[in-house]
């Protein structure tokens, strides 16, 4: 009888925390698996514009940036206000078409890709959506040049616009 | 000598050191992707091609410039951006065979077999447009109104392949897996009746110099 009683009478067993640890190192791990630092600390002020009809780019390793905007209040006192390019850490500003530092900036990207990977290359340009033309106009013939034309005109997505049509 | 026991180490806090490192990967992570519209540059034509200039008839062409204060003119006529998908429609479906609007020219195009019931063995004789939109802009057009010009050309296009695509496979133009080869061989037939013809000029100051 007393056996039964004492079973009864018996409280909540304290939760076990031993595995705790465990599960949050298998986080741990998956976000160190799956983070990608930033390499390049962007040196131009962009913000780029809105589209409806955008896609994602699927893969990241053969992707390229060039970012088109004004220098960050930070580096106005180096470079100035007037639009700059940003390949890489490097900040351009030419007269003209810069084809030789883009030139030099496509192979350099294009060198580090795997052979089978060369033609699938595309140059996302992060172009700040007050910058004029010209310059991008510049760029794009550069690239040309460089022989990179697959390109991917970065933009966010724009859901205000996308329920009216 | 009495043996004594190793004190065992206490791992309570190892789940503190664990989350702490967890803390800042997390903070860490870039989980942004990008997306943007694609677009496939025209190569530097060779020295000779670049003589003789392509010759495109009027009709052909969707003349659209944007001058240095963001204003839209579509073949003479001033424009909204939000009207241009329409009239871009309009150029490149060209419903009633209207004499100025593109001429259309007939082209055989393979299906995979079996896709859709309007042609069971895949082959399909279509009239497909001419037309190119030819695309012109100032030094000092804005790259936001560019942009949203570019995305109205490239949103016409596509509602023309859904319409397409819908009509006569019943599903949506964007819903087609391009991993799969039935879809891409879909999506290739399409792209190939309404292709993405749009033709930018080298860069030159409209309305007025700077």
């Amino acid at each position: 009888m007393s056996k039964f009683k004492s079973a009864v009478k018996k409280g909540v067993p304290p939760l076990s925390t031993a595995s705790l640890p465990d599960i949050v190192f298998m986080i741990l791990f998956f976000f160190m698996v799956t983070t990608t630092m930033r390499q390049t600390e962007v040196q131009v002020a962009v913000t780029v514009p809105k589209a409806t009809q955008i896609k994602k780019l699927e893969k990241k390793s053969v992707v390229s940036y060039i970012y088109i905007g004004r220098p960050i209040t930070r580096m106005q006192a180096l470079y100035g206000v007037e639009p700059m390019i940003q390949m890489n850490d490097k900040l351009v500003n030419e007269e003209g078409v810069p084809t030789e530092s883009v030139k030099d900036f496509i192979l350099a990207e294009r060198e580090q890709l795997a052979e089978s990977d060369k033609n699938k290359m595309t140059v996302s340009l992060k172009i700040d959506q007050n910058i004029p033309m010209g310059k991008v106009t510049d760029v794009k013939q550069a690239l040309r040049y460089a022989n990179a034309l697959k390109i991917n005109y970065s933009a966010k997505k724009d859901y205000r616009n996308l329920a009216t049509r | 000598m009495a043996k004594r026991a190793v004190p065992e180490i206490n791992a309570g806090s190892m789940a503190d050191i664990a989350f702490l490192l967890l803390i800042f990967f997390i903070v860490a992570t870039t989980m942004d992707v990008d997306t943007g519209i694609t677009r496939l540059l025209p190569p530097i034509p060779e020295d000779k091609v670049k003589e003789k200039e392509i010759k495109v008839k009027e009709r052909n062409v969707l003349v659209v410039l944007i001058n240095r204060s963001d204003q839209l003119m579509v073949e003479g006529q001033i424009m909204n951006v939000e009207e241009l998908k329409d009239k871009t429609i309009e150029f490149f479906s060209n419903p009633a065979d209207d004499v100025s609007l593109p001429e259309k020219e007939e082209v055989t195009i393979e299906f995979p077999p079996g896709q859709s019931p309007r042609f069971p063995n895949g082959t399909v004789n279509i009239l497909v447009s001419k037309g190119v939109v030819s695309l012109q802009n100032d030094r000092t057009t804005t790259y936001g109104k560019y942009l949203s010009v570019q995305n109205e050309l490239v949103a016409a296009v596509n509602e023309l392949r859904n319409q397409f695509c819908v009509e006569n496979f019943g599903r949506k133009y964007d819903e087609l897996d391009s991993k799969k080869s039935i879809d891409q061989a879909i999506i290739d037939g399409i792209n190939d009746i309404y292709k993405m013809n749009i033709s930018e000029a080298e860069p030159k100051n409209i309305g007025g110099t700077n």
